[in-house]
């Protein structure tokens, strides 16, 4: 019963999925990463990332997972975000990315 | 993020050369921020290549963070000289002193990011060392 509720919390937040060009010049790189799992740790929805939009999902507030994707310049990066806060998260996501993570 | 955070866990480099210690945490800094403590320390007493206790300890103190503090390092001495520095350290403070098995700059960076979002010493721990998972 207790699973239950658990189940029903965790099914009452929308899977949120959106994507977006990387513009910066090296890609998802050391530093990038670190700002982006930095950015994800900000806030308590799950964050995965993904070079394609059916998977393998990467957990986003893990900077050694993140950096292991190798996204390149011009890789689409998908987003699959569920939590109370998905909804700022994801805007932060994308800005981030579409900021070219400040280096652009 | 911008200022130091007593609720962050500290990080300290050790390495046999100052040069590569303060290297990486130059890394640390410019690519995590300022929001955790961090300290480095390399070489022996007498300026050569090596690591020494007092030295440790001092980063340690410099570091000090109630969340605790992680320490990188690179080969043999640098391991063995941490582990008798967190020996030397009050009661109180021992547990909350870790050496992590990961490689010196990679783990600082990894370990500092892991600090930077307010994450608990062992979680710090182990995401610097998914580096050898």
């Amino acid at each position: 019963m207790h699973d239950a509720n658990a189940n029903r919390a965790a099914q009452s937040f929308a899977l949120l999925t959106a994507s977006a060009v990387l513009v910066n010049p090296v890609g998802l790189h050391a530093r990038p990463s670190v700002k982006l799992t930095q950015c994800a740790k900000g806030f308590a929805a799950r964050i995965e990332i993904a070079l394609a939009a059916d998977g393998p999902w990467t957990d986003a507030k893990s900077p050694v997972k993140v950096m292991r994707v190798k996204a390149p310049q011009g890789a689409t990066l998908h987003f699959r975000i569920s939590g109370p806060d998905g909804e700022a998260a994801l805007a932060a996501m994308l800005a981030l990315v579409h900021d070219g993570f400040g280096e652009a | 993020m911008s200022s130091s955070r007593p609720g962050n866990v500290g990080i300290v480099i050790v390495s046999h050369s100052p040069k590569i210690a303060e290297g990486a945490a130059d890394m640390v800094r410019q690519m995590v921020g300022d929001a955790v403590p961090l300290a480095w320390t390399g070489g022996d007493v007498d300026g050569g290549l090596g690591t020494n206790v007092a030295g440790i300890l001092e980063a340690i103190e410099t570091a000090w963070s109630p969340a605790g503090v992680a320490i990188l390092v690179d080969l043999g001495g640098a391991e063995t000289n941490s582990e008798m520095a967190v020996e030397m350290l009050a009661e109180d403070r021992r547990s909350r002193v870790l050496v992590c098995n990961a490689p010196v700059v990679e783990g600082a960076v990894i370990a500092a990011t892991e600090s930077s979002g307010g994450s608990p010493l062992a979680a710090v721990k182990r995401s610097a060392e998914e580096f050898y998972a």
